[in-house]
């Protein structure tokens, strides 16, 4: 084949496979995964103190997102959890720099940015989401959190205000 | 410094065609041409070639833009691919062929991905990288037992 014809070969090929990656990357993208220890259906204690990394104790729900200076798509992320937490009480926003918290980007597996861990009010890790996530799929992944919560301390209201730490 | 983030897009969409050229004509000028196109991008995003062609051509046809993206990832991806058009330029321009198509392959499927899906893979590869490579030594090197160790 000549050498033309090989490199038209290449570009067809690295084009077809790209599309492929692309779709299937954006179907993918902030889905809210459920995590659960390996041993059960119950979400598992993480192997760091995630309190070190700016998330209350206590707290219903937090939205623990790693992010990074070259993440375009981490902004838009953030805008999103913001939201949340301001829109629903019981709700934390902590965005970490995944560059300066490499212990717990190990740790913990993170692998992409923006990652969003859904931790509860006990400190384990509910839910994983990499990629952007819409406003839906953040609000869908809390909402069990916040109403198993509302019905164990139905009578103490101590949930705290939404709030974003960035 | 903050970018209209459909620049980068559009030069994404001018450098995927410019790297199918490189594989069709295997040349390593237009490599090597690509390549000086993004240094100039990553010195200065604003004053790259394409970034121009951008803001004198296509934004004033466009609405302004709803928002800004930082500069930081588009410079970052720019020198990414700068590394490796010049790959590609050095095997087209040696006669080492292969390195010219696996260089400009990677090349074209990050642009494309950039153009498409608005995805940047280097982006995605640095806290892969990072990860790996900024590990304290005693992460390397396995450590004797504590009792051995005073």
């Amino acid at each position: 084949m000549p050498d033309w014809g090989v490199g038209l070969a290449i570009a067809c090929g690295v084009l077809i496979a790209a599309s492929a990656f692309g779709l299937l990357r954006r179907r993918r993208d902030g889905q809210m995964h459920p995590v659960t220890a390996a041993d059960g259906d119950q979400p598992a204690h993480p192997p760091i103190s995630l309190t070190d990394l700016g998330v209350r104790p206590g707290v219903p729900a937090t939205l623990l997102q790693f992010s990074s200076a070259f993440c375009a798509p981490c902004r838009a992320t953030r805008r999103i959890c913001a939201e949340v937490a301001t829109l629903l009480q019981g709700v934390d926003h902590v965005e970490v720099d995944a560059e300066s918290h490499l212990e717990a980007v190990r740790a913990l597996d993170i692998r992409r940015t923006p990652t969003v861990l859904v931790i509860d009010a006990a400190g384990r890790i509910v839910r994983r989401a990499t990629g952007q996530p819409t406003k839906a799929q953040v609000i869908a992944a809390v909402a069990p959190l916040l109403t198993a919560h509302d019905s164990v301390n139905s009578d103490k209201r101590t949930v705290s205000r939404g709030r974003s730490s960035c | 410094m903050a970018l209209d983030p459909r620049g980068p897009r559009f030069a994404a969409w001018i450098t995927t065609g410019v790297f199918v050229l490189v594989l069709v004509t295997s040349s390593g000028w237009l490599a090597a041409a690509q390549a000086l196109v993004f240094a100039i991008t990553t010195a200065a995003p604003r004053w790259g070639p394409y970034s121009l062609l951008y803001r004198t051509i296509v934004a004033p046809r466009l609405s302004p833009p709803t928002e800004l993206e930082p500069a930081a990832p588009v410079r970052f991806s720019q020198a990414v691919g700068f590394v490796f058009a010049v790959l590609a330029a050095i095997g087209y321009l040696t006669g080492a062929t292969t390195l010219g198509w696996i260089a400009a392959g990677a090349a074209l499927g990050a642009a494309f991905l950039n153009a498409a899906f608005g995805f940047c893979l280097g982006c995605e590869l640095y806290l892969l990288v990072l990860r790996t490579l900024n590990r304290p030594l005693p992460h390397r090197v396995p450590l004797p037992s504590e009792g051995a160790n005073p």
